[in-house]
């Protein structure tokens, strides 16, 4: 085989990966029975010639309808003849018949797949018409009719039922080439002359090979569910013994011998059953199975080591909580947040953070991605992904825990009083915050429906007022508007509408202009300022950029690998970074700028206006 | 939208048409002994012929399709060969049966289905492993098998229900209920078990959307975010599934009639293709793919009215 082959033999063409898959599936103990039964059926169907003592037709008028003996190892059916040897010749016939069903559906379906993918155009369109006409077939109606046409063989039904189950490998295969045919490598293989067989047999089929396996684990499951299906109805070709067959003549002396059905549907069953376990376990092993296994099998075994280290002495005891320091909007006292892996350690993303927000103060807290800043801005929100614990530390809001310092999880109750009303979020990517299925108006009336506890025409003046206090030129129209049908800049200023429509104490702006136009990125921060003067509110701006900070922010934490390096008033920090980190990251942000002059507000001011007046967002609605 | 709608229903006319005419022609070559088995055995040569030139069968195919098709657009099938009862009222008096199966079938597995499957990948833990596990049972245990063991123990060895139910619509009720329960569940396990699946992984995916993460900060209470919002985006993809074990049930069910001895489709297939009734069986299929057109139609018409993006373009 060429598993054992060593790699630099087999290189590139995938064998080594092969090896690996294989090797995960038998890992897996359902791969591993899937396995077992389907070799199981193979060996009877090859090896049914030396296992069956009888031929599958013999009958035995004197001995029927008998029980298993030494003779008949599961007994007789109604004319006497030997069921362990019918059911041994049916597996032949089954399997068969189901691999030359996926064989038709193969050669017909990835061919064809394959060019209408490559070459798309006219064949393309054709191809898509027969797979919606025989898509639009119900199977069953279609193989009695070939029945009636062309006789009750085995073998043609099951090349008809191929034809009808070629759309599933057409589909497939066309999807897959069509999303590698403008990959850059295979344009390369283009430019350095490889012709298109060339470029389809080595960098195509090695995208589409997975997908056909386990769709032909699955077509094979299905072809023996439908011959079996037909041959039960007495439409099969009564001297071909199949497990259909069986089926049937149990069916018709379920009275006399129900065992007479078990034998045949037990098979079919199995059969069935592991073909599509088979699938399953090999899409679990081409998928990292790994990664997505690990955080849900977290919340059982974790969950107890996470109660143990939460009770360790001294770890987090309440006094952590410094006295004195309720009047604070929001204080975050040595907070940790972990993550359970799979051998129930906990991967720590935040670690002994703590910093506090006063009324109507601007904290920007600063680092680089994977830095922990958006983890402790979600804490706060209560926000977190369901696998994230809470490993130490405890936050308070206006005085009161919303993290208690022995939670292991933010507490929901506490928080759902607080989220919208008190504490709410502008999040980073404009697009993707909106739900599309609702209209901007709706997702801003909504909240404040609910929250506020005010009808719905007063909830809709206060919108129309609050989307003309974010600069958008045309509320009632943007009112009206599906997300999908305004600009980026626009969805980010009416999710800022959204923030404080329901006059909030605290909010938080994750990244709120980094996945903006530069154009745009000037005025939403001057929204923000402004919109923070004029409320009063106490802003938690989580970012990676320091200019934002210099430009917004009062005090400023930073942040590195879960940890806090350094905090405290902006224009100290700026002026006089203390921790190496904070000076690389400034040094980096700033490039070669004096970090005064950033703090000059003419100079921004002016670069605001300027970009102000080419407002892309307002011409677009506009439009 | 209307542009839309009418583009689907030419395309839906193309495909009958296609059908229509393919299935036509495979029937064609099945028909070389047809008037001898309808007069039997004892009939003359020269009463066999008469029946052929009766039928039209000495007439070239094209021909004979024309004038099929000719009549069919006007909604005269012509009458069954065998029996002689037009194809229209055949099919009429057994429609109900089969249409009563599938839709209740339907319509049980996508309000469970959407229950277990929303209940999965919220709740996850034990009711998360018994959709999956479910999943894998149901796909491997072919609707038909599962009716047989209903009908070993259910109706033989508890005798709770029928196992056999030739009754018609009028025959009241509770016997109508009756005989249904059987084929139904029969016909619900394996469709819930695989669309609880989809509609699991669907809002698994629509949960971790941003979208839904700014809902919460807004202080949407969580029902409201599941039923009006997730579900919402996630029903597509339940819908698109719903909509092909719709097809496949309307094949499927032909068994399951048989199994139950319903006076449905199924029956009529089988028998109208066995003897090569052509009109009969022309007529089965007909009614079949202009159903499935109509389904595939509404489910487009549904997915357009959840997504605004698609109601669009």
């Amino acid at each position: 085989m060429s598993m054992i082959q060593p790699a630099e033999l087999v290189g590139q063409t995938g064998t080594v990966v092969r090896s690996h898959v294989v090797k995960k599936i038998l890992k897996n103990p359902l791969g591993l029975a899937s396995v077992i039964v389907i070799v199981f059926m193979i060996a009877l169907a090859v090896l049914a010639n030396v296992l069956a003592p009888f031929d599958p037709n013999f009958a035995n008028i004197g001995k029927t309808l008998a029980g298993g003996d030494t003779v008949n190892l599961l007994g007789t059916d109604s004319v006497g003849r030997d069921v362990w040897s019918r059911l041994v010749f049916g597996a032949r016939t089954t399997l068969l018949s189901a691999l030359l069903c996926a064989a038709v559906a193969i050669v017909i379906g990835l061919p064809s797949g394959l060019v209408a993918g490559y070459y798309a155009g006219k064949f393309d369109g054709v191809a898509n018409w027969v797979v919606n006409v025989l898509m639009a077939l119900p199977g069953i109606i279609v193989l009695l009719t070939v029945r009636a046409a062309l006789g009750p063989s085995v073998w043609i039904s099951m090349v008809a039922f191929g034809i009808l189950m070629a759309p599933g490998y057409f589909r497939l295969t066309r999807t897959a080439v069509q999303s590698v045919r403008n990959e850059l490598y295979v344009d390369a293989a283009r430019v350095a002359g490889l012709g298109d067989t060339a470029i389809i047999s080595r960098h195509i089929f090695s995208v589409v090979r997975a997908p056909i396996i386990i769709q032909t684990a699955v077509i094979c499951g299905v072809a023996i569910a439908i011959q079996s299906g037909l041959e039960f109805l007495g439409l099969g070709d009564p001297s071909v013994a199949t497990w259909g067959v069986m089926l049937n003549e149990g069916f018709k002396n379920i009275y006399l011998s129900p065992l007479l059905l078990l034998w045949p549907a037990l098979a079919i069953g199995l059969t069935i059953g592991a073909l599509v376990l088979l699938g399953n376990a090999i899409r679990d092993a081409l998928e990292d199975a790994e990664k997505i296994k690990a955080p849900r099998r977290g919340s059982g075994t974790a969950q107890e080591t996470l109660a143990a280290t939460r009770h360790l002495p001294g770890r987090t005891s309440p006094a952590a909580v410094e006295a004195g320091t309720e009047h604070h909007l929001v204080k975050v006292s040595h907070l940790g947040v972990g993550y359970p892996q799979a051998d129930g350690s906990i991967k720590k993303v935040v670690d002994d953070v703590s910093f506090h927000v006063d009324r109507g103060e601007v904290l920007g807290i600063v680092g680089e991605s994977g830095s922990g800043k958006s983890q402790t801005a979600f804490s706060i929100l209560g926000l977190l992904p369901d696998s994230a614990r809470i490993v130490a530390g405890s936050i308070q809001f206006d005085g009161k825990f919303t993290v208690a310092p022995t939670d292991d999880r933010v507490s929901q109750a506490r928080l759902g009083g607080y989220r919208g009303k008190r504490i709410s979020y502008i999040p980073q990517e404009p697009m993707s915050n909106l739900d599309p299925a609702f209209t901007i108006g709706y997702q801003l009336v909504t909240p404040m429906v609910r929250v506020l506890k005010i009808s719905k025409a007063e909830a809709r003046k206060r919108a129309l007022k609050l989307l003309d206090d974010v600069g958008i030129r045309f509320p009632e129209k943007t009112f009206n508007a599906y997300p999908h049908e305004v600009s980026g800049g626009m969805a980010q200023r009416v999710l800022i509408a959204g923030a404080i429509s329901c006059e909030p104490d605290l909010i938080i702006a994750d990244e709120p202009t980094t996945a903006l136009d530069v154009t745009v990125q000037a005025d939403v921060l001057d929204l923000i300022r402004d919109l923070q003067k004029r409320l009063g509110v106490g802003v938690i701006l989580v970012t990676h950029n320091f200019g934002v900070v210099a430009d917004l922010c009062d005090r400023v934490a930073v942040m590195q690998n879960g940890r806090l390096v350094e905090d405290g008033d902006v224009r100290e920090i700026l002026r006089n970074p203390k921790d190496p980190y904070t000076q690389k990251l400034l040094g980096s942000m700033l490039e070669d700028k004096e970090p005064m002059t950033m703090l000059v507000s003419g100079g921004m001011g002016a670069a605001q206006a300027a970009a102000r007046d080419d407002d892309p967002d307002a011409k677009e609605m506009a439009l | 939208m209307v542009s839309f709608i009418l583009k689907r229903i030419a395309s839906g006319i193309s495909v009958l048409v296609a059908i229509s005419f393919f299935t036509y022609c495979l029937l064609y070559f099945s028909s070389a002994n047809i008037a001898r088995n309808i007069l039997g055995e004892y009939a003359s040569q020269a009463q066999v012929q008469a029946k052929e030139i009766e039928l039209g069968l000495h007439r070239p195919l094209l021909s004979r399709f024309f004038e099929w098709a000719g009549n069919a657009v006007q909604g005269d099938f012509g009458a069954s060969w065998f029996t002689s009862e037009p194809v229209v009222s055949a099919i009429t008096t057994r429609l109900p049966v089969t249409l009563t199966l599938v839709i209740v079938s339907i319509v049980c597995i996508a309000i469970i289905a959407t229950l277990l499957g929303t209940a999965a990948a919220v709740k996850r833990g034990w009711i998360d492993r018994l959709v999956q596990g479910a999943a894998v049972v149901g796909d491997a245990i072919p609707d038909f098998v599962l009716a047989i063991v209903l009908v070993a123990v259910f109706a033989i060895n508890l005798k709770i229900f029928p196992a056999t139910s030739s009754i018609s619509p009028d025959a009241g009720s509770a016997a109508w209920v009756a005989s249904m329960t059987l084929p139904v569940i029969a016909l619900l396990i394996n469709g819930i078990a695989s669309i609880a699946q989809q509609i699991r992984s669907a809002v698994i995916k629509q949960l971790e959307k941003d979208y839904v993460r700014t809902l919460r900060s807004r202080g949407i209470p969580e029902w409201e975010i599941l039923f009006k919002h997730v579900l919402r985006s996630a029903a597509p993809a339940g819908l698109t599934v719903l909509s092909l074990k719709f097809v496949g049930m309307l094949g499927g069910v032909v068994i399951i009639e048989q199994i139950f001895a319903l006076p449905g489709m199924g029956a009529l297939a089988v028998q109208s293709t066995s003897q090569g009734d052509i009109p009969l069986v022309m007529g089965v299929v007909l009614y079949t793919v202009i159903i499935v057109i109509i389904v595939n139609l509404l489910v487009d018409l549904i997915n357009g009215w959840l997504n605004p993006k698609v109601r669009v373009s």
